[in-house]
């Protein structure tokens, strides 16, 4: 009980950063970002102004500005102390290495496919 | 005695690493929502690279476009991407109304945080009925957990034209089992994001928060509700746009 009133305490100057003008800044960023992946996919790549090969790590990088601005401005991780942040961010790079050993192997699987499609 | 009596090693050390104190500035509960996010964190990718690794090795897959073209009760063709353009716009919606809440907490003002609240398990409602309404159009359609459209034309439908009808029946069939498991999993997330968001209005309606003199509560739902948003951002982009 006191603990948790004193961690709000020691908090609340670094919460100021947090108000209603910049969480609307953010809405419309991530509004922005997703407008921006409907024209790519409604309207760019039908036409073929962008190759579906760039569209989809197109799509990706805007995923993870999106992922970024949930994490750092919602959830309030960037004001959080730097212990904080390196502890939560260092794990996700098992992530990362189950992505590349993964999709390493995915290629194999299709040489196992027999009959071959 | 003066303190330069006091050998160094003696010395009561103050710096954010020295012990005594939690070094990351937390409340206890709330960097436990964080590991536990991050352990959530690790399940929801595990699903995800899975049905990257699946697709990767895939020689077709349903084409979402054709899959996702239309909107539950008003368009039946040639909408892609509108109707899950909708529910992204909610659940961002009502991602925005819980940190307004979160904001409100800061402020002390009871009456704001229950109106934002109410917001975010309105928004958390509509969410899940769309869903509801998408799962309910793919299963009309045919497909469901091990179940894909019966005859080979319906299949076709969802494909290019020129893949051979063995390819697709193998690739709808992973299509239908991750689809189904992972939204699913995620909309169990919503579900019980909103069953907590509706105990915590309903705490902040009765007053606990104001009488423990903060609204911490409010800020680690909230954690896990924008996780729930940040979840459905992967999701969204790799069964609907990719």
């Amino acid at each position: 009980m006191s603990t948790e009133t004193t961690a709000v305490h020691s908090e609340h100057e670094e919460h100021e950063g947090m108000d209603k003008k910049r969480i609307i800044r953010v809405f419309l960023i991530l509004l922005g970002i997703t407008c921006i992946e409907f024209l790519i996919a409604l309207y760019l790549v039908p036409k073929g102004i962008i190759p579906i090969q760039f569209a989809n790590p197109l799509y990706i990088v805007l995923t993870l500005f999106k992922a970024f601005y949930i994490v750092a401005y919602f959830m309030h991780l960037k004001f959080e102390k730097t212990g904080l942040i390196v502890t939560l961010i260092v794990p996700i790079l098992f992530i990362i290495g189950l992505i590349l050993v993964l999709t390493n192997e995915s290629h194999h699987w299709i040489d196992l496919r027999l009959p071959r499609f | 005695m003066s303190t330069a009596a006091i050998s160094p090693v003696d010395e009561v050390k103050s710096t954010p690493w020295s012990g005594g104190r939690s070094p990351f500035n937390v409340e206890y509960g709330k960097m436990m929502m964080w590991f536990f996010l991050l352990s959530d964190a690790f399940t929801f990718s595990s699903l995800l690279i899975a049905y990257g690794a699946l697709r990767f090795s895939a020689s077709a897959w349903p084409s979402a476009a054709l899959v996702f073209q239309s909107v539950p009760g008003l368009i039946e063709h040639g909408a892609p991407l509108v109707f899950v353009g909708i529910m992204t716009f909610i659940l961002i919606l009502s991602s925005v109304t819980m940190v307004l809440a979160v904001e409100a907490g800061h402020r002390n003002s009871r009456k704001e945080v229950i109106m934002w609240m109410i917001f975010t398990v309105i928004g958390g409602f509509m969410f899940l009925g769309c869903q509801a309404l998408e799962w309910n159009h793919l299963h009309s359609e045919g497909f469901w957990w091990s179940s894909i459209p019966a005859s080979p034309e319906k299949l076709q439908e969802f494909f290019a034209v020129g893949v051979p009808y063995a390819a697709q029946a193998s690739s709808a069939h992973q299509f239908a089992n991750l689809f189904f498991t992972i939204t699913g999993f995620h909309g169990f997330h919503v579900f019980t994001g909103v069953i907590i968001n509706i105990i915590i209005t309903v705490n902040v309606l009765l007053g606990t928060y104001e009488k423990r003199g903060s609204y911490l509560m409010v800020e680690k739902v909230g954690l896990y509700w924008h996780f729930v948003d940040l979840v459905w951002v992967f999701v969204f982009t790799f069964f609907y746009l990719v």
